[in-house]
């Protein structure tokens, strides 16, 4: 296959961001300054997310048989960029102090977004693998960048040997398929595996084991023991870099494995997946109701959040891949929002974050607008009208209805309901009277700075979508997945 | 457009008080209170200029005397459409009058944050005006969602720290968690209903009347009128799924109260009027006797709630259980009468209920409790309030002359043609009420006085918010066409649609 100039653009948004990995290395042996290499990294991942309209005009096309860039990796590709700007002007603030090299930490973002922009455009198992490493390791770094405070270590190294555990769950499972199917790609997998003859033992072993390894990498239940650890443990702007690209990546990669390769047979890996969605529902929205801290909050309403996506992909037709990319769009949204003010509050770095609720306990009467952003997030998690997250939770209950999934749209409104009590604790927590002097507080002039910009711009955003999501809907409808020539 | 400003004003108007909040505590009262008034005006606008008379003809479609239609998100067919008819407009009215009323009550009772306080109120308001206009299925869902929040807020941030383990924010969230749990029912529902017009039609609509007229198998369309009955009961309340409200009433500021009982109770009644019994006329029919069993035990459990209690405002919120079992047995009887009953009860219980309300929590202002077994003889001791009391409890017992006999004397009156053997059972829960009415008045303006001093009369906002109220309770008593003029083109919509319907399912 010959690589023409159209494949060039194609693939230009991953060159941008890898050339800018090196440019940051190269400055940084040259002299170090973490404005410029923030800078360096805003630019590069800003100039990717524009050449998106260039790759917008050869789209969809197919560049060697691992990768196709098509308008739904595109759409994916602006998520996980949005998303990673956001977390680079989050952490520029929140490393500002940190009594340590802080360039690195762009370098290893940059790689993280290269492997997530690979991922969502694989459509071989290959480029997957390669697109899940490359997004994941980088993140073990990130977790204890800030390696002096005993949880940052520990998120990292535990995130490092659970995930490492999963790749190798997920490897297995792909030599299994390999070895029963004799090929890679996703069209040829789904063929192989539409042959009903072919089911044997080994296929079933394979899928599962690659369940397992996703499902670890999007943290459902039964494998979302590490996510809360992590969350709390990793610096908020890793958090929220966690939290978004890397789900936004794997989830889109899911997404285009089942419409490509559909479960066929009689339906036990649908009836699996329900299961760990339901499963995750229940589980997340428990273990959150007790919690202290607002990053394990997140942490396992993320578990719950995901588990009201797996519906999508449960349903897997009709308004499925609408619904999933709405969903996940609108999350994200709040997501960063939400870590975005746990970062602004625990600003400039002052040892571990603020993620305790005590130290919010009254933010509405000495920062209320930080509060109004904080509370418009928590009110999109919940999903209440005029906000992103009850467009998303509609489109969540539109698939269920539409395709007769009772049981998950019965996990969902149980779920809600579940929710709402942390939500709102966390709500009301921000408006009650505190009684002495905060020990942590965002600085004077957060809203003057890139990342109070950027949270403030996030709360209109998910506002504006929850108001009139048309724009939106517009958009992710024009994103379909393009079958492989 | 005017539709479109009635709901805007009180938005604009919460921002406005939040923000003024900096220049002192009167301008967000004063905003506040003009937002209101101008709120009034307007729906008083409304009623004298427009026609809610009966038309010749019942058609297919409600005949709406206003309506604004906007695209809003065209992917699902929902736009932002409102109508008004007779039905709302009585609510709206309602609404503007209560919201004015609830600005002025807390003008004294709320003195720390009160702009955002007023912010909160005003939302209320609004969102409440939003689901009595909204004739689209996912705009009335979106409103009805909405009101949450500012709620909760008042609830929990200026509620009364409650007794015995019952705080004001554990009150607040279960008053949200039951609203929002039975609301999600209600949108998949809503959503059922969709797709299976979907189905049939293959467009996506969200419009009322178009989504009226889809034809459902018997047992699918069950099960959608569940999923509104479930959400609309729990509004209600209708007895199982009552918890929140003598908790959310309990600890809620008096204007959270007024508000909550006045109105946020009769979204309920409003929403099976104007939604559960047109859309799924037969499955309501064949529930009925369900319903109204429920409404007989609300009807009891309420009034021997009530009985018991020992704090005024749960005593007064127990009372209104019992009184929502007449409004629900009226709208399952589905007569012409009864539903023109259940529109006039509406009104008048929330006269009576928002009059009883602010009058406890003036004495709670002057005595700083709500413990009945601390009051007693308090009559001549509190100027003119122990005077308005006995109104509000009479019209709250159905006393002829008040606003309440007539929707209970016209619930039951049209019932009774269908249901006699439930009306007979019904008027004996009216001596209940009597019962703890008078107790109530026993209890704390007469018999031994606990506390011997005199408290400072009424002022004039209070003594004028009473003496409104108290006018128009008798007015509406003794002139009540002026509501049932209003309501009865739409009531008899109602009618009309539901018995042809059944008619021609039993043919």
């Amino acid at each position: 296959m010959n690589l023409t100039f159209s494949h060039l653009i194609a693939l230009l948004p991953l060159m941008l961001v890898c050339v800018t990995v090196v440019i940051v290395m190269l400055t940084v042996a040259w002299r170090r300054s973490h404005f410029v290499s923030a800078t360096l990294t805003v630019i590069g991942l800003n100039a990717a997310l524009a050449s998106l309209i260039l790759v917008g005009q050869v789209a969809p096309i197919q560049v060697t048989p691992l990768v196709m860039i098509d308008h739904y990796s595109i759409l994916y590709m602006a998520m996980i960029l949005i998303a990673a700007l956001a977390c680079s002007t989050l952490a520029y603030a929140y490393l500002e102090t940190l009594p340590d090299q802080r360039d690195e930490f762009y370098m290893l973002l940059g790689c993280s977004v290269a492997g997530g922009l690979l991922l969502v455009s694989s459509q071989h198992l290959t480029s997957l693998f390669i697109g899940l490493e490359l997004m994941s390791l980088p993140l073990y770094g990130m977790a204890a960048y800030a390696f002096k405070e005993r949880l940052s270590l520990e998120a990292g190294i535990k995130y490092m040997v659970l995930s490492a555990m999963a790749s190798a769950f997920l490897l297995f499972g792909m030599a299994l398929l390999y070895a029963e199917s004799g090929t890679l790609s996703f069209t040829g997998l789904g063929a192989s595996l539409a042959n009903d003859a072919l089911h044997s033992n080994w296929v079933v072993a394979g899928v599962g084991l690659m369940v397992v390894g996703l499902g670890f990498k999007v943290s459902v239940a039964p494998f979302h023991l590490w996510t809360p650890d992590v969350y709390e443990g990793a610096p908020a702007p890793v958090s929220a870099f966690l939290a978004t690209v890397s789900k936004i990546a794997v989830f889109a990669v899911l997404m285009r494995l089942f419409s490509l390769a559909p479960a066929t047979g009689d339906g036990w890996l649908h009836t699996v997946i329900a299961l760990m969605a339901l499963l995750s529902m229940v589980v997340g929205n428990l273990l959150a109701l007790m919690q202290k801290n607002l990053k394990r909050i997140i942490g396992y309403s993320s578990i719950a959040h995901l588990g009201y996506l797996l519906t999508a992909l449960v349903a897997s037709d009709g308004l499925a891949l609408e619904a999933a990319a709405i969903y996940l769009a609108t999350y994200v949204a709040t997501t960063l929002g939400a870590f975005g003010v746990i970062t602004l509050v625990s600003s400039p770095y002052k040892g571990s974050d603020a993620g305790l609720l005590y130290h919010y306990r009254g933010l509405f009467w000495r920062r209320p607008y930080l509060t109004a952003v904080l509370t418009v997030m928590m009110l999109s998690l919940a999903g209440i009208p005029m906000t992103a997250g009850f467009i998303g939770k509609f489109y969540i209950f539109t698939v269920g209805v539409e395709s007769e999934l009772w049981w998950l749209v019965g996990g969902v409104v149980l779920g809600s309901a579940l929710g709402l009590y942390y939500y709102l604790r966390v709500m009301v927590t921000l408006y009650l009277k505190s009684a002495d002097e905060p020990e942590r507080d965002a600085p004077n002039d957060w809203a003057q700075q890139v990342g109070g910009l950027m949270v403030l711009l996030l709360a209109a955003l998910v506002f504006l979508i929850g108001v009139y999501p048309q724009p939106l809907i517009d958009l992710v409808q024009m994103a379909g997945i393009q079958m492989p020539t | 457009m005017i539709l479109l400003w009635l709901i805007l004003i009180p938005f604009i108007g919460g921002l406005l008080c939040w923000q003024t909040e900096r220049f002192g505590i009167k301008p967000p009262r004063v905003i506040a209170l003009v937002t209101m008034l101008l709120e009034l005006a307007i729906a008083i606008g409304l009623w004298w200029h427009g026609d809610y008379g009966l038309a010749d003809t019942i058609g297919d479609t409600p005949n709406w005397v206003l309506e604004y239609q906007l695209p809003w998100i065209e992917r699902f067919g929902i736009s932002f459409h409102l109508g008004l008819d007779g039905l709302s407009l009585i609510m709206i009215l309602l609404t503007g009058f209560l919201g004015v009323l609830a600005v002025t009550c807390s003008w004294a009772e709320i003195d720390r944050r009160v702009g955002f306080f007023h912010l909160n109120l005003l939302w209320i308001i609004g969102a409440v005006v939003g689901i009595f206009l909204a004739i689209d299925l996912f705009l009335f869902f979106f409103f009805w969602e909405m009101m949450l929040v500012p709620m909760y807020f008042l609830i929990a941030l200026w509620g009364h720290s409650g007794s015995k383990g019952n705080s004001r924010v554990g009150a607040a969230m279960k008053f949200f968690i039951y609203t929002q749990a039975s609301g999600l029912l209600m949108l998949v529902a809503i959503l059922g209903l969709v797709f299976a017009h979907f189905l049939q039609a293959g467009v996506f609509t969200f419009d009322y009347s178009v989504l009226r007229t889809t034809t459902l198998s018997e047992p699918v369309a069950m099960l959608l009128m569940l999923g509104f009955f479930i959400a609309f009961a729990v509004k209600l309340p209708v007895v199982p799924l009552h918890g929140w409200l003598p908790d959310a009433h309990a600890q809620a500021p008096t204007a959270g109260s007024v508000d909550l009982a006045g109105i946020l109770l009769k979204t309920a009644a409003y929403g099976m009027l104007r939604f559960m019994m047109p859309m799924f006329p037969e499955a309501a029919m064949q529930f009925a006797p369900v319903a109204m069993a429920l409404g007989l035990i609300g009807i009891f459990y309420g009034a021997v709630m009530a009985f018991s209690q020992t704090d005024v405002k749960r005593l007064i919120a127990c009372s209104s259980i019992s009184h929502m079992g007449f409004v629900l047995i009226g709208i399952f009887s589905n007569t012409l009468i009864s539903l023109q009953g259940v529109v006039a009860l509406m009104v008048a219980h929330a006269f009576s209920s928002a009059g009883l309300f602010i009058v406890s929590g003036q004495l709670y202002e002057r005595l700083g409790t709500r413990d009945m077994r601390e009051m007693g003889g308090l009559f001549g001791k509190v100027g003119a309030l122990p005077g308005f009391a006995m109104v509000f409890v009479m019209a709250s017992l159905g006393m002829p002359g008040t606003a309440n006999f007539i929707g209970e004397f016209l619930i039951l009156f049209g019932a009774f043609e269908v249901v006699p053997w439930v009306v007979v059972v019904a008027s004996i829960g009216l001596v209940l009420a009597a019962v703890y009415s008078l107790i109530l008045m026993q209890r704390i303006y007469f018999g031994p006085a606990k506390i011997d001093r005199a408290y400072s009369g009424l002022d004039t906002r209070e003594f004028l918010m009473l003496l409104t109220l108290f006018v128009l309770t008798i007015a509406l008593g003794f002139f009540p066409q002026l509501v049932l003029d209003v309501s009865e083109h739409a009531m008899t919509e109602v009618v009309t649609w539901v018995s042809a319907a059944t008619n021609s399912s039993t043919l």
